[in-house]
C-alpha cells in the first residue's frame, strides 16, 4: 500500500518539476517576488516629498526648517515664494507635505507666545498621511524639547517614555516580510493542487487513477504531499533569504515554525483539492483558486490588522488558515515564540485542513460522472 | 483549370520536444476538379500538415501548394476565401446554438443577409439539422456535430471542401449520411473534395486516393484499379469446427502470408504470391475479389513497416501469463441486470442485462449517446448505477475493496497518459500503482518496451507520440499487472488500419490465455472479432448475439450476405425511427 | 494581417458583418457561460464588499493595559484621559508581569505603566516619566498607538494646565491640516484603490483564457480558414469583454459611491474615459497571457501569478510607492493597477487635477497600446 502512494507521488513529482517550464513557474517567481515584493511591502517612508513655504526671515524659522532637511525620511522638493503655488503641487502630488511658516513665527517663539507651524497633508492615502504627520511630528517635539532645555523653561509635569519590544525602530519590513513567505506558499500550494487536478480530470487520467487498486484517500494523500514538499522547500529558501538578505531575525524555533508550515500547508492543499473537486474545468479551478485566494489573502491581516475589522467580518477570518499562519510567522520571527504560545493556531489550521481534504475526498466521490 | 489543386515537393517539418520529425517530404501531386479524392495514409503520415497547407494556414519548408492556381502561402485570405474546410474536430463553438453556429460562419464567410433563408434551408434539409436549430450543438451526438460543422463549412458554396478525417468518432449511420452529403455535392454542384480518413472502406467510394505514408506520396489512383492489382492474391480460409480466431492466429506470421485477418466466419489472408497459402491442414481455402483495403495493407508492409502484429499475434503475449482467475470454473465473470443510469429526466442506460464469460471478448456497440460509455465507466466503478445489480468478478467495483480494482485492467478513449513523462515513466508509474516492485517490476517494464515495440521510444514524453504509439503505450499500461478482466473503451479511434490489426492480435492472445475483454467500438469490422456483441442504442440493448447471428438478423432476398454494418444499420433504423 | 489587394473584394467589404458576427458570438458565449458573468459582476460585486468593509487600517479602540503601581488621584487622572478615549479599550491591570503576559499573548497592543513614585515626581522641576510599551512586532499599528498614547497625554497635560489656572505652553504649536480626506478614514482611499485591483483581476481573468481556449478546441482552426483576420477576432473579444468589463466597473464604482459613501469629487465622464483606458490595458494583459501560453493550463498558472499579488502589494494600493527601492520602483511602472489606483484616489478624493489624471491616463495608453501590440503580433494567422 504504500509502496502505491509513493508510485503517485513520485509520479506528481515528476509531472511537476520533469518539464523545465512547470519547474521555473515553481521556482523562479517566488523569488522574484520575495525579492520585489520584501522590497515593496513597507510603511516605512523614505524621502518623503515636501516643501517650505516660510515667511519668517528668523533664526528660529531657520533651525526648525534645518532639523526637515536633515531628516532621511523627508526630501525637500520646493521652496515657495506663495500660498497660492501649494494647491498645485499639493494637488498633483508633487509633495505629500507642505510646512508653512508665518512671518512672526520667530519673533513670537522668542517673545514665549505660542508660534505656530503649520502643516499641509495630501490625505488621499490617508494612513501615508498619518505615517508622515507622526515624522513631523517627532521633528517638531524635539525641536520644542531642545528650546525648553536651552532656554532653562519649565518642563511639562510628566512625559512618555516609549519603548517597542520585539521591533526597537518599529520597521515594518520586520512585520510584512515574514508575512510574505506565507503569501507566496500559499500560491505555489494553490498552483500545485488546485489546477494539477483539474488537468487530469480534462486529459481524462484521473478516471484511470480512479480504476487503479489507489484508494481515494491514497489519491488525496499523493496530490497533498508533493504540495507539502515543494511548499516547504520554497518557504525554505525564503525564510534563508529573509533572514540573511533582508536582516530579519528569526529568534524563535525552527521545529514550531515547520510545524506551522505543514499544517498551512496542508490547509491549502485542503483548500485547493476541494476546488478541484467541485471544479469541472480548468478555467473554473482558475476561478475557485482566486476566489480562494484573494479573500485569503486581504482577510489574512496580511497588511491591515483583523482587529479593525466588522466582528461579521472577523468571524469569517477564522476560516482562513493564511490568518493563523501569519501569526505564527510573525511569533516565531520575532517574539521567538515556541510551541505553547502556538498552540491557539496550530489546531485550527489542522482542523480546517482535515476538514477541507474530508470534504473534498466526499465530494470527489459523490460526482464521479 | 484542370487541377484544382497542385502540391510540387512539398516539405514540411516540426520541432517535437527535442526532435525534429518531417512531416511532409517532398510531396507532388495534383487534384482532379469535381470529384472526391481521399487522403489515405496511417498515423503521422502527413494528412493533417498536408491539409492545413492546402488551408494555407501552414507555411510550407520547402516547395509550394497552389489551390486554384493561388499560392496558398502567399495568397492565403484569397484561397481561404475560396476554399471550406473541416478541422478534425469540426471547428463548432458548443456552447453556441445549431443556428448561431450558423449565422456566425455565415457572418464570417460574408454570405449577404437575402441569400440566407435559402441557404440555410438548403442545409438544413440536407443534413437533417432543422428540428434542431435551437440546440446548443455541444449537446448534439457526434454525428449531428459532423454534419453541422460540414453544413458550417458549407455556407457559402466552396470550390473546393477540405475534410479532415470528417468520419473519426462517428457511428457507421452518420457515417453513411455524410456520404451521401459529399456525393451530392460533387454530382449535384460540381464541387470538388479532398477527404482525409483512416478507413479503407471509405477509400473505395473516392474517385481517386493518395497514399500518403511517412511524408511521401506511395500512390496516386483509382482505388478500383489499385486493388485490382492484388488480383490473385486474395484468399478466404475457413477451418470447419475451429473459431476463426484460431485459424487466423496459425496463419499471421506465417512466410508469404502478408495479412490475415478475421471476417465473419472466415479469414481473409493476402498471400505475397499469386498463389494460396501453403501448408495448411484441414483448412479450406477459396479464392476472394481483393479490396482496397488489402491493397492497402501490402503497399505498407512492402514499406517495411515493422510486423509486430504478426508477433503478437503468433506468439502468446506473455508466456506467463497466468489470469487469478484461471484455473477456477467457468463462469459469468461480469454479470449486470436491470442497469439504469438517470442524468436528470434522462435515461443514458434504461435496464439493460447481460453477462460474460471468462476468456470471451464481448463487443459493445452503438451509435453515440447510445449508452455504451455509460454502461461501461459504471462496470468499471466510475459512476454509480441508479437501479440494478452490476458484478466485475463477483464484486461491485465501485464499492469493492481497492484490491479488486488490480484484477481489472483499463484503457480509455482518450488513452490517458501522463504527456509530461516519458513512456518509461508512464508504464513505471502504472506498474507501481497496481503494486509490481523490485525485479518483477523490471521485468515486466522489459517486457513492456519489448511486446510493445517502445524500447526505441522508452526516453520520449508520451505526449509527443504519435496516436498509434499513444494506443499501444495506453494498453501496455493497462497490462502491466497482468489483469484478469479488461475494459477497453474505443480502443482503436482514430487509430490506422495496421495499429489496429496489430491491436486485435493481441487481444486475440490474451482471450485465448483466459482473459476477459469488455470493447467498445465504432468499427464494425472489429466487431467481428468479438465472440459476442452487444448492440446498443437509446440505452437499451438491441441484440445480443454472436457476430454471425447478429449479421443473419439483417439478411433479405435482396442482401444475401450483409456486412456487419449492414446489420447494425438495420437494427438500429428498425428500433429508432424517432431521432435520440 | 493586412490583406494583399486581391481579386475578392468581400475581404474588405464584409469586415463590418465580419466584426458584427464575431462579437455576437462572444457575448452568446458569455451569456451561456455563467462563470464569465460570474466573473464580471459577481466577483467585483463579493470582493467589494467584503473588503470594502474588511479592510481599514483605522484602528479604534485599540486594547491596552493600563497600570498603575500605586493608585493615587494622579495616576487616576492619567488613567481618566486614556479611558475617556474613543481610540482605547483600556484594560486596568494590578501588576506588570500581569500585563507583560497580555502583551505577549496579543491580548493588548501596548502597556501604559504608571510607577509607583509618579505622583512625588509628578512635582519634581524634571517631570515624572510615563513607561510606555508597544509590541512592535506589527509596527504600524504600534506606531498608531504611541501616537494615539501620545495625544492622550497632550490632552491630559493641557487639562491639567488648565485645572491650575494657567495655560500650557510649548513653544512650536502644530497645525496640521489634512487634505482631501479630513477625517483620515482610510477606507476613502481603499475602496477607490479596491476598485481598481478587483478590475485588474477581472479584466486579466475575464481575457487569460480566451484564446488559449479557442486553440485547445480547435475552433481556432476553423475561424483560421475563413476570410477572416486574426485583427477581427481580437477586435470582436476585445469589445465584448470590454462591454462585459464596463458593466463590472460600473457596479463597483457605484458601490464605492453609494455603499461605501466614499465621495466622488472628480467628473463622472473623466473616471469612465480612465476606467476605458485602464480596462483596455487589463484586457490586453490578460490577452497578451492567452495568446501566448495557447495551453488554458499554462495561461491559468501565469494569471494565479502575475495578476494578483502583483496588484496588491505594487500598485501604490497599500504600500507608498515612493518609499520602494529605485529598482523596485522602475518594476512598478509595469503594473496597469497602479496607474489606475493613482487616478482613482485622485479622481475621488481630490477631483479633476489633470496633473495626476493626464501623464497617468498615457501610461495607461501606453501600456494597453503594448499588451495589444504584442497580442495583435503574436497571433499570425497561421497554425506554426
Amino acid at each position: 500500500m504504500h509502496q502505491r502512494i509513493l508510485a503517485l507521488i513520485r509520479k506528481e513529482f515528476l509531472a511537476l518539476l520533469k518539464d523545465p517550464k512547470s519547474r521555473m513557474v515553481l521556482i523562479v517567481p517566488p523569488l522574484i517576488q520575495l525579492l520585489v515584493f520584501g522590497y515593496a511591502a513597507t510603511f516605512d517612508l523614505k524621502e518623503v516629498p515636501y516643501a517650505v513655504y516660510n515667511e519668517d526671515r528668523g533664526m528660529a524659522a531657520r533651525d526648525l526648517l534645518a532639523r526637515f532637511r536633515g531628516a532621511p525620511s523627508f526630501r525637500q522638493v520646493a521652496e515657495l515664494g506663495a500660498a497660492a503655488e501649494i494647491a498645485s503641487l499639493v494637488d498633483a502630488r508633487r509633495v505629500l507635505v507642505v510646512v508653512r511658516i508665518g512671518p512672526t513665527f520667530s519673533d513670537d517663539l522668542l517673545s514665549g507666545r505660542p508660534a505656530p507651524v503649520q502643516v499641509i497633508v495630501d490625505g488621499r492615502n490617508s494612513n501615508t498621511a498619518m505615517i508622515a504627520l507622526n515624522y513631523v511630528r517627532s521633528i517638531v517635539d524635539r525641536f520644542n524639547r531642545d528650546w525648553i532645555a536651552s532656554r532653562g523653561l519649565a518642563a511639562p509635569p510628566a512625559r512618555l517614555e516609549t519603548r517597542a519590544w520585539f521591533n526597537p525602530n518599529l520597521e515594518s519590513r520586520w512585520f510584512f516580510i515574514p508575512g510574505i513567505i506565507g503569501l507566496l506558499t500559499l500560491v505555489t500550494t494553490m498552483l500545485v493542487t488546485a489546477m494539477t487536478v483539474a488537468r487530469e480530470r480534462e486529459q481524462g487520467t484521473f478516471d484511470q487513477l480512479l480504476v487503479t487498486p489507489l484508494r481515494l484517500p491514497e489519491i488525496l494523500a499523493g496530490k497533498v504531499v508533493p504540495g507539502l514538499v515543494i511548499g516547504t522547500l520554497q518557504a525554505t529558501v525564503i525564510l534563508i533569504l529573509a533572514t540573511l538578505w533582508f536582516r530579519i531575525p528569526f529568534l524563535g524555533s525552527l521545529p514550531a515554525f515547520y510545524a506551522g508550515l505543514i499544517l498551512f500547508l496542508l490547509s491549502g492543499a485542503g483548500a485547493g483539492l476541494f476546488i478541484s473537486s467541485l471544479a469541472a474545468t480548468l478555467q473554473q479551478a482558475l476561478l475557485g483558486a482566486f476566489l480562494f485566494m484573494v479573500p485569503a489573502v486581504i482577510l489574512s491581516g496580511f497588511a491591515t490588522p483583523i482587529a479593525n475589522m466588522p466582528e461579521v467580518v472577523q468571524w469569517l477570518t477564522l476560516i482562513d488558515p493564511l490568518r493563523y499562519f501569519l501569526v505564527i510567522l510573525r511569533k516565531v520571527f520575532l517574539e521567538g515564540a515556541g510551541f505553547g504560545l502556538l498552540l491557539d493556531q496550530y489546531w485550527p489550521m489542522a482542523l480546517i485542513g482535515l476538514g477541507s481534504l474530508a470534504l473534498a475526498g466526499w465530494l470527489f466521490r459523490s460526482r464521479m460522472y | 483549370m484542370d487541377r484544382i489543386l497542385v502540391a510540387d515537393s512539398l516539405a514540411k517539418s516540426f520541432q517535437v520536444g527535442k526532435r525534429r520529425v518531417v512531416a511532409l517530404d517532398g510531396v507532388s501531386l495534383a487534384i482532379r476538379p469535381g470529384a472526391v479524392t481521399g487522403l489515405i495514409g496511417p498515423d503521422g503520415a502527413g494528412k493533417t500538415t498536408f491539409m492545413r497547407l492546402a488551408a494555407g494556414l501552414l507555411v510550407p519548408d520547402g516547395g509550394r501548394i497552389e489551390v486554384l492556381g493561388l499560392d496558398t502561402t502567399r495568397n492565403s485570405l484569397q484561397v481561404q476565401a475560396a476554399l471550406g474546410y473541416m478541422p478534425q474536430r469540426f471547428g463548432l463553438y458548443e456552447d453556441l446554438t445549431v443556428q448561431e453556429n450558423l449565422d456566425l460562419y455565415a457572418d464570417l464567410q460574408g454570405v449577404p443577409r437575402s441569400e440566407r433563408p435559402a441557404r440555410y434551408a438548403e442545409l438544413m434539409h440536407m443534413t437533417g439539422l432543422a428540428p434542431f436549430s435551437g440546440r446548443l450543438s455541444g449537446r448534439l451526438s457526434g454525428g449531428m456535430k459532423q454534419k453541422l460543422g460540414l453544413a458550417c463549412t458549407l455556407v457559402r458554396a466552396p470550390r473546393l471542401l477540405l475534410l479532415d478525417e470528417p468520419t473519426v468518432g462517428v457511428d457507421p449511420v452518420s457515417r453513411r449520411e455524410l456520404w451521401a452529403i459529399v456525393d451530392r455535392l460533387v454530382c449535384g454542384e460540381g464541387m470538388s473534395v479532398l477527404l482525409s480518413t483512416a478507413y479503407l472502406d471509405e477509400a473505395e467510394r473516392c474517385a481517386e486516393v493518395i497514399l500518403l505514408h511517412e511524408g511521401r506520396v506511395l500512390d496516386q489512383g483509382d482505388p478500383a484499379a489499385m486493388s485490382a492489382r492484388l488480383a490473385g492474391r486474395t484468399w478466404a480460409v475457413t477451418g470447419p469446427g475451429r473459431r476463426p480466431r484460431q485459424v487466423q492466429a496459425e496463419l499471421a506470421g506465417r512466410p508469404g502470408v502478408v495479412d490475415a485477418l478475421v471476417q465473419g466466419e472466415h479469414v481473409r489472408v493476402v498471400t505475397e504470391a499469386a498463389e494460396p497459402p501453403v501448408g495448411l491442414d484441414g483448412l479450406e481455402v477459396r479464392a476472394t475479389p481483393p479490396r482496397f483495403e488489402d491493397c492497402f495493407v501490402d503497399l505498407l508492409r512492402c514499406r517495411g513497416r515493422t510486423d509486430h502484429a504478426a508477433r503478437a499475434g503468433g506468439n502468446p503475449v506473455d508466456r506467463a501469463w497466468t489470469p487469478a482467475g484461471a484455473g477456477r470454473t467457468e463462469g459469468a465473470v461480469i454479470e449486470v441486470r436491470g442497469l439504469e443510469r438517470r442524468f436528470g429526466e434522462f435515461k443514458a442506460v434504461a435496464g439493460i442485462a447481460f453477462s460474460i464469460r471468462r476468456g470471451e471478448i464481448f463487443g459493445l456497440l452503438g451509435a453515440n449517446g447510445a449508452g455504451k460509455t455509460t454502461t461501461f465507466r459504471m462496470l468499471c466503478g466510475l459512476l454509480p448505477a441508479s437501479a440494478g445489480h452490476l458484478e466485475v468478478a463477483g464484486l461491485d467495483l465501485r464499492h469493492a475493496a481497492a484490491a479488486a480494482r488490480g484484477r481489472i485492467g483499463y484503457m480509455s478513449q482518450k488513452f490517458s497518459l501522463y504527456g509530461n513523462l516519458s513512456v518509461a515513466q508512464n508504464l513505471d508509474f502504472f506498474a507501481r500503482v497496481y503494486g509490481l516492485a523490485g525485479a518483477a517490476l523490471r521485468k515486466r517494464l522489459d517486457w513492456a518496451l519489448a511486446e510493445f515495440d517502445l524500447a526505441g521510444h522508452a526516453e520520449q514524453l508520451s505526449g509527443d507520440l504519435p496516436l498509434g504509439y499513444k494506443q499501444r503505450l495506453a494498453m501496455a499500461c493497462a497490462l502491466m499487472h497482468r489483469p484478469e478482466i479488461i475494459f477497453l473503451d474505443e480502443p482503436t479511434s482514430g487509430v490506422d488500419p495496421l495499429a489496429r490489426r496489430e491491436f486485435w492480435q493481441r487481444i486475440n492472445g490474451l482471450a485465448r490465455q483466459g482473459v476477459t475483454v469488455l470493447v467498445t467500438t465504432h468499427f464494425m469490422e472489429e466487431a467481428e472479432y468479438c465472440d459476442r456483441l452487444a448492440i446498443m442504442a437509446a440505452g437499451r440493448i438491441l441484440a445480443l448475439a454472436e457476430p454471425a447471428a447478429i449479421k443473419a438478423m439483417a439478411r433479405s432476398p435482396e442482401h444475401p450476405e450483409p456486412s456487419m454494418e449492414d446489420a447494425f444499420i438495420r437494427l438500429v433504423e428498425d428500433t429508432v425511427e424517432a431521432p435520440a | 494581417m493586412s490583406t494583399r489587394g486581391g481579386p475578392d473584394i468581400r475581404l474588405r467589404g464584409g469586415q463590418a458583418m465580419r466584426l458584427r458576427g464575431l462579437i455576437r458570438k462572444e457575448f452568446l458565449q458569455i451569456v451561456r457561460d455563467p462563470s464569465s458573468i460570474a466573473i464580471a459582476f459577481l466577483m467585483p460585486f463579493f470582493l467589494l464588499l467584503l473588503f470594502g468593509y474588511g479592510v481599514s487600517l483605522d484602528a479604534d479602540r485599540v486594547p491596552i493595559a493600563l497600570v498603575a503601581e500605586a493608585p493615587s488621584p494622579d495616576s487616576a487622572d492619567f488613567m481618566a484621559a486614556l479611558q475617556g478615549s474613543h481610540s482605547f479599550a483600556p484594560r486596568v491591570m494590578a501588576s506588570m508581569p500581569e500585563a507583560e503576559e497580555a502583551l505577549l499573548k496579543g491580548e493588548v497592543h501596548g502597556i501604559v505603566r504608571l510607577r509607583a513614585d509618579f505622583p512625588r515626581r509628578l512635582r519634581l522641576p524634571e517631570g515624572a516619566p510615563v513607561q510606555v510599551i508597544v509590541n512592535g512586532v506589527d509596527a504600524n499599528t504600534a506606531r498608531l498607538v504611541l501616537g494615539y498614547v501620545e495625544g492622550a497625554w497632550g490632552n491630559w497635560l493641557a487639562a491639567r494646565a488648565a485645572g491650575q489656572g494657567q495655560e500650557l505652553k510649548l513653544p512650536v504649536a502644530l497645525q496640521t491640516r489634512i487634505w482631501f480626506n479630513s477625517e483620515v478614514k482610510s477606507r476613502n482611499y481603499l475602496v477607490p484603490g479596491l476598485v481598481a485591483i478587483i478590475m485588474t483581476l477581472i479584466g486579466a481573468l475575464l481575457t487569460a483564457l480566451v484564446m488559449a481556449r479557442e486553440w485547445e478546441r480547435g475552433t481556432m482552426e476553423a475561424l483560421m480558414v475563413t476570410p477572416v483576420s486574426m485583427t477581427e477576432v481580437l477586435l470582436g473579444k476585445l469589445v465584448a469583454y470590454f462591454t462585459l468589463g464596463t458593466g463590472g466597473m460600473l457596479l463597483t464604482v457605484g458601490l464605492a459611491v453609494w455603499l461605501f459613501e466614499v465621495p466622488l469629487r472628480g467628473s463622472f465622464w473623466v473616471l469612465w474615459m480612465c476606467a476605458s483606458l485602464f480596462l483596455l490595458a487589463a484586457l490586453g494583459m490578460g490577452l497578451t497571457i492567452s495568446t501566448l501560453a495557447r495551453s488554458q493550463f499554462v495561461a491559468g498558472q501565469i494569471a494565479l501569478i502575475a495578476t494578483f499579488l502583483p496588484a496588491f502589494l505594487l500598485s501604490g494600493f497599500i504600500f507608498d510607492i515612493g518609499s520602494m527601492p529605485a529598482g523596485v520602483q522602475v518594476i512598478t511602472q509595469a503594473i496597469v493597477a497602479r496607474y489606475f489606483v493613482a487616478i482613482v484616489q485622485t479622481l475621488f478624493l481630490a477631483g479633476d487635477v489633470w496633473s495626476v489624471i493626464v501623464p497617468n491616463a498615457l501610461a495607461l495608453t501606453v501600456l494597453a497600446a503594448i499588451f495589444l501590440t504584442i497580442t495583435w503580433k503574436k497571433s499570425r494567422k497561421r497554425l506554426d
